[in-house]
């Protein structure tokens, strides 16, 4: 069973995000900010991060950042689920290490086709 | 509905397109057509066969036809077909046209535009090995309107992101408030042209891939056996035909052969050329 850590400030999206995840067979980690999602992944990496944008704290971009200078680690699979639609925040989040990029609102098709596509169904 | 309604458009659909609706499938009709009696000022499905009773009036017969046969579509669907088109199809017709350097392929059931702009892109992406060859990708479906909204080549957020990796909507789209607009360098790839499966495909030229998936699983076996005959007609001895997942060319046409570990994709069976090449 694969793993996956849900980072957003919003309890109900957490939420939504781990009922659509756990029916896709993932196990589910959950952070409410960039910070904690840091600290959970020093703890235990794993294998994918739907990650939010616009969070207290940390920001999603930032936790992107750190994640992906961290060295001797199996870096996961980061996909965005944000509310930032827009071509600048894509390509920014590209840039910055991310393999996919979901627009709020979503759906289970719409996470179920982007996991596909990176892999980790 | 009453039976004779039911029998009525059925029979309809079946002539025009090749739809064939079982009975089971009868809350089809109504939930596509109430919007159609809506637009003919038309209380429901009722009196649109009453309608279609009385006066025959070809443009209504058209807007029943193209409600029953549009179906939805998504960029790279079931993704596993598009990989074994760049992986095995592609990778063969570039070594095997490489004296013609002209590469023709059919999506005979394109729909909104995602599966010819899928293949578009893919093409694009492979662009430094098909310098100076002549690519052409043709869309055709029976229905003119949703030919209309393949050409423009716009898609909701929704569209853009069932199937469609986000390096590709970065590269070949441009943002318009909340919809996306497909790069002109693609949509010049594809030509779109109304078809219907039923007519002579004499005229059609010759194709080395033919898409045609999701399509035959609506017509019944006559009708299958007779696009799947007009189709080996049109397609290079080596060429390559794709039918969707839950299709197959099992008894109802021996013209074809599935080629071995490529899932639903076939060659003409008197032809092992693309079947061992590629196999």
């Amino acid at each position: 069973m694969k793993s996956c850590l849900i980072v957003d400030d919003s309890k109900v999206v957490r939420m939504v995000a781990r009922k659509i995840l756990e029916g896709l067979n993932f196990a589910i980690d959950e952070a409410e900010d960039g910070q904690k999602a840091i600290e959970a992944c020093e703890k235990s990496m794993p294998d994918a991060v739907l990650l939010d944008w616009n969070m207290p704290v940390k920001s999603g971009i930032e936790f992107l950042v750190d994640l992906r200078a961290m060295k001797d680690v199996e870096q996961p699979v980061v996909v965005f689920c944000t509310t930032e639609n827009d071509m600048s925040h894509i390509q920014k989040a590209i840039q910055a290490g991310a393999n996919e990029y979901i627009m709020k609102p979503f759906d289970s098709e719409i996470i179920e086709s982007k996991f596909t596509q990176v892999g980790l169904i | 509905m009453n039976v004779n309604d039911f029998e009525l458009i059925s029979q309809l659909l079946k002539k025009r397109s090749g739809l064939v609706l079982s009975e089971d499938k009868a809350y089809l009709l109504e939930s596509r057509l109430n919007p159609v009696a809506r637009k003919w000022g038309l209380s429901g499905f009722d009196e649109l066969a009453q309608q279609v009773r009385k006066s025959n009036d070809e443009k209504l017969l058209v807007d029943i036809t193209e409600a029953m046969t549009t179906n939805e579509s998504f960029f790279f669907r079931d993704q596993k077909p598009f990989d074994q088109f760049r992986d095995v199809v592609l990778p063969y017709l570039l070594e095997h046209r490489a004296t013609k350097k002209s590469l023709r392929i059919w999506c005979a059931a394109a729909s909104s535009g995602q599966e010819p702009y899928t293949l578009a892109m893919l093409l694009k992406e492979a662009q430094a090995k098909l310098s100076g060859w002549r690519v052409e990708i043709v869309g055709t479906d029976i229905s003119q309107e949703i030919l209309d909204k393949a050409k423009e080549g716009v898609y909701s957020q929704f569209e853009v992101q069932r199937g469609l990796p986000i390096n590709l909507l970065v590269k070949y789209f441009t943002q318009m408030e909340d919809r996306w607009q497909i790069s002109d360098d693609i949509r010049k790839m594809v030509t779109f042209k109304k078809f219907n499966l039923l007519e002579s495909m004499a005229g059609m030229g010759q194709f080395d891939v033919i898409f045609c998936r999701n399509v035959l699983i609506y017509f019944d076996q006559p009708t299958k056996s007779q696009v799947l005959d007009q189709m080996a007609g049109l397609l290079a001895n080596d060429g390559f035909l794709y039918l969707g997942g839950a299709e197959t060319v099992l008894g109802i046409s021996d013209r074809f052969l599935l080629i071995p570990g490529q899932r639903g994709i076939y060659g003409l069976a008197n032809e092992q050329h693309a079947v061992k090449a590629a196999g």
